[in-house]
């Protein structure tokens, strides 16, 4: 009883406040305005709860086990979380069904957390769609907007076809393994045909998740359309918690298979990188160009995957998602202020912000460079140490077109510093005062950018983990 | 000396200039801050003439190594040779002119000594850096503050120059990491310069590796073909952008091609340095011609900066120890040199509000001091004896001659002509500025420099002389630690 209590205590806390939502939803209800900062409080008890009293082991028969790499990681999606809540504050408060919202954004998280956690094929695919179905609904919170049923429309069906698809490939696997415990499965792969096909299947379930090219027309439609909490939550929370599952899925179930899947991750980590790049660099809206940032952000962490040293590789996967929470978060939370403020999603729209918002375009310039990799920012660090972990064993040309994807990214982020600091505008957009929770979000955000780089000691202590 | 002061000099300036209150406020707080970089970089001086003095005959002095990313094995390890102190030097002369010639600037004057402070840290950091990853770090901080630099307060297309060179400088990183990781995992993880100077790398890989390097660091220092970002880029920067620009940045270049690319791979050096005598004696001479066409003073001194340049690679390709004495002599005269051009051609924008020389003349009239001036980095420019680029540039022939090959001695004869050339376009320029009669009436009111100018103005004059009429201290400076990359290339 105990050890389910210090196990499992992330997921037991936002189950919890899961709970309050709902008793405060069928009860007389809160006010936006009281019920927002109090879900803010317990997300940020809960991230810091996540560091204290950690303690590894199985449960349920071996179907959940966590570790203390597991427990960071799911305190790094808490934080992200929080800092969403944050930052998005504005159309939060505004909006009528926040308690709905906010418990579905919850369960989303509980899902991931049970993902990252599972040790077992059933309560992965189960977590899974715990973790997608949610933000399906949350995409379509702009009731009046049309595009926001588009996009969540669009989303619930790419979803439900890469889960259909997940199904056939985890059939294959307990077929041929006749098992669908994680550790059993890894015993019993040898690398028969198959195998392989169902790997693939599996494979291409994520590919969707992550918007891996090919995989990736649904991202764009999607993340333009819902509100920008939840296209934040999209790019920034989804994307990391598969990230991560998939990381482990590969080394430590799919080991046997390396061999096809670094063939595999190579070749889709140019191409999704490449073509990341390119479609970002004609979009015009905001929304839609930090969706191609984010599939060309894909395309590196990819690469880092296919390291041949694990240990490296998680280390420079786990701490990119970190810092790429900070640098996206702010990106977004600059967006939301605007988009609430003044309604205004074009790059176009954001020429001359300088004069009249200093402090959002310092915010929105850190974020940028942090999410091209120019120093100080983080940024620089995390994708660095992505390309590092790459490179470990590997041919020089792949490192170099890499590194020239850089250069691609380097000059659409430009733009948009270009638009912000350089431009003329007759009508910019006028100043923004700022509420508390946003200008505490989006300075967080923006320590984190500066600091988590330079503090080294946050890489060495995930890779101590 | 704790080399530490010298990165925490500027940054503390920097941050102090984000807490200023007005503009006057931050002006001082700049000025003050860079003059106490200068004070220290001459206490460096001292402090390094000392311990050589009682035969402290490490290779690397002050050294100090904090340990940052372990699991990396990345570490803040500093130390300096005789080439990191002359740069060093170098540095904080340019920064204290700069901020002095910027005195003036009304638009966003915070913003913008923030960023001129935040280059000349990255500066700093990367000269005293023996750590390539911290090396890269620092190589990599400018580019955000030149972007801004030039966008928000240059002229003329200065969006496009800013794109090209934050473009081309970053191409030019994605080389030098390509590099940086092979050498990383050649050696065992580590980063290390001076670790990886005792590893041994075959020659195959030093064959892949070095390209990547110089080139990548050939890009920040104009190396012919890729020098298409200086024209632009020096042009459309403010004045003071252009002074770090190619006072300090192209030097960043330079330092590395020398201490990383040379010396980390000698064999490679070897293998290559035919090819990048033939490219640094075209740019040499394309840089010279293309300078004859200009008409604008900016764009003047941008290409004459490719083909001045282009001696410091010539000497470094040359691999003898005078001629890379030479390169890094001339690293440093051209510095100051440019950094002083660029100075006094700002000083006579601001007052005449052009930079076209047929719109011009007779301004000695007007404006004494700063003609004057003019003059004497003009003359610098085309190798007068007793200023430094005559001494700079003879050492690097001189270097050269020593490689009694037919190939070698053509290649100096070329690049020793453009120095006519040089004349030409140097005096046609200065006569039609600064001599003869006034052109424009709307110039005869203009008055001279102001205190701050002319202080900027003496500052690198005294550089410029202190070159050429004893170089004596400065070849005491380098030559050991050229000796020291020659030896690497001896294979001793």
């Amino acid at each position: 009883m105990n050890e389910l209590f210090t196990l499992m205590k992330s997921e037991l806390v936002l189950t919890g406040i899961i709970f309050l939502l709902l008793f405060i939803k069928i009860g007389k209800g809160l006010k936006n305005e009281t019920l927002l900062p109090l879900v803010q409080v317990l997300l940020l008890a809960n991230f810091i709860f996540g560091f204290v009293f950690n303690k590894e082991g199985r449960l349920f028969g071996d179907m959940y086990y966590t570790t203390d790499l597991i427990a960071f990681q799911k305190n790094i999606l808490n934080l992200g979380v929080y800092l969403i809540t944050l930052v998005c504050a504005d159309w939060l408060r505004k909006t009528p069904h926040l308690p709905e919202f906010l418990l579905l954004m919850l369960s989303a998280l509980l899902g991931m957390f049970f993902m990252i956690s599972s040790a077992n094929l059933l309560i992965f695919y189960l977590s899974l769609e715990l973790a997608t179905i949610p933000v399906a609904a949350m995409a379509n919170f702009d009731l009046e907007k049309k595009k926001s049923s588009e996009g969540a429309m669009k989303m619930i069906l790419s979803s439900a076809f890469s889960s259909g698809i997940l199904l056939f490939g985890i059939s294959l696997i307990y077929g041929s393994t006749g098992s669908i415990s994680l550790p059993e499965i890894q015993s019993r792969l040898d690398g028969s045909t198959l195998q392989i096909l169902a790997f693939v299947f599996f494979f291409t379930a994520f590919a969707f998740k992550l918007s891996i090219v090919p995989f990736h027309l649904w991202t764009a439609d999607v993340y333009e359309g819902s509100p920008v909490a939840v296209t934040a939550f999209l790019s920034v929370i989804s994307k990391g918690a598969v990230a991560f599952i998939f990381m482990t899925m590969l080394f430590r179930v799919f080991t046997p298979l390396k061999e096809i899947w670094q063939l595999m991750l190579i070749a889709l980590s140019l191409i999704t990188m490449i073509t990341g790049n390119l479609f970002a660099v004609r979009q015009q809206n905001i929304k839609r160009f930090l969706a191609f940032s984010s599939i060309a952000q894909v395309g590196f962490i990819l690469l880092a995957i296919s390291s041949d040293d694990f240990h490296m590789g998680s280390t420079a996967v786990i701490y990119f998602v970190l810092v790429y929470i900070f640098s996206n978060i702010a990106a977004f939370g600059v967006a939301a202020v605007i988009t609430e403020k003044t309604g205004k999603e074009t790059i176009d729209d954001y020429k001359g912000l300088y004069k009249t918002n200093p402090l959002l375009t310092w915010i929105l310039a850190l974020a940028l460079f942090s999410l091209a990799g120019v120093p100080p920012t983080a940024g620089f660090f995390g994708k660095l140490f992505l390309i590092t972990a790459g490179a470990s064993g590997k041919a020089y040309w792949l490192i170099l077109l890499a590194s020239l994807n850089l250069i691609i990214s380097l000059y659409y982020y430009l733009r948009v510093v270009r638009a912000v600091f350089m431009d003329k505008n007759e009508n910019p957009v006028e100043p923004i005062k700022l509420a508390a929770p946003v200008k505490l979000g989006l300075l967080l955000c923006g320590a984190g950018i500066v600091l988590a780089g330079l503090l080294s000691w946050i890489y060495d202590y995930i890779h101590s983990l | 000396m704790n080399l530490l002061l010298l990165i925490g000099a500027p940054l503390l300036t920097a941050l102090a200039v984000l807490a200023a209150r007005n503009k006057a406020q931050v002006k001082w707080i700049s000025l003050t801050g860079s003059l106490l970089q200068l004070g220290l970089a001459v206490a460096l001086l001292l402090a390094f003439r000392h311990e050589r003095a009682i035969n402290n005959t490490a290779q690397m002095l002050f050294e100090q190594q904090h340990l940052l990313f372990k699991t990396l094995n990345i570490s803040f390890h500093f130390g300096v040779d005789g080439i990191s102190v002359a740069m060093i030097l170098l540095t904080s002369f340019v920064v204290v002119a700069g901020v002095l010639v910027s005195w003036n600037v009304e638009k966003m004057t915070k913003e913008f000594y923030f960023l001129l402070l935040l280059l000349g840290l990255g500066a700093y950091g990367f000269f005293i850096s023996l750590d390539l990853f911290i090396l890269f770090f620092f190589l990599e901080i400018s580019v955000i503050p030149k972007y801004l630099l030039i966008g928000i307060w240059g002229s003329g297309k200065k969006e496009y120059s800013a794109n090209k060179l934050a473009l081309m400088l970053m191409g030019g990183s994605a080389l030098i990491l390509v590099g940086m990781l092979g050498l990383y995992f050649l050696a065992g993880n580590t980063f290390d310069i001076m670790t990886l100077s005792k590893t041994t790398i075959t020659s195959d890989y030093q064959r892949i590796l070095f390209p990547l390097f110089f080139l990548g660091f050939g890009v920040f220092t104009a190396l012919f073909p890729l020098h298409t970002w200086v024209p632009d880029g020096h042009s459309s920067a403010p004045t003071a952008g252009s002074m770090f620009l190619a006072g300090i940045s192209m030097k960043l270049g330079g330092y590395g091609c020398l201490r990383v690319a040379t010396y980390l791979l000698p064999e490679g050096a070897k293998e290559y340095a035919n090819i990048i005598i033939v490219l640094s004696a075209i740019a040499i001479l394309y840089g010279a011609f293309a300078t004859m066409m200009q008409k604008d003073l900016k764009y003047i001194n941008a290409y004459s900066s490719v083909s001045h340049v282009g001696f410091s690679l010539l000497g470094i390709g040359m691999l003898t120890q005078t001629a890379i004495t030479g390169a890094l002599m001339q690293m440093v005269s051209h510095g100051v040199m440019t950094a002083l051009f660029f100075a006094v051609i700002g000083m006579i924008y601001d007052r005449t509000h052009t930079r076209q020389v047929d719109e011009m003349g007779g301004l000695m009239k007007q404006m004494p001091f700063i003609s004057t001036v003019f003059f004497i980095v003009g003359l610098c420019s085309l190798g007068l004896p007793g200023l430094s680029g005559f001494v700079a540039e003879m050492t690097v022939f001189v270097g050269s001659w020593q490689n009694a090959d037919m190939f070698h001695r053509i290649a100096t004869i070329a690049a020793a002509m453009s120095i006519v050339v040089t004349a030409v376009y140097i005096l046609r320029a200065i006569g039609r500025t600064v001599m003869g009669p006034n052109t424009n009436e709307a110039h005869l009111v203009l008055k001279d420099a102001g205190w701050n100018e002319k202080l900027a103005a003496i500052l690198l004059v005294g550089g410029i002389l202190a070159i050429g009429i004893a170089p004596g201290w400065l070849n005491d400076l380098l030559q050991p630690a050229a000796q020291e990359i020659m030896n690497r290339i001896a294979g001793k």
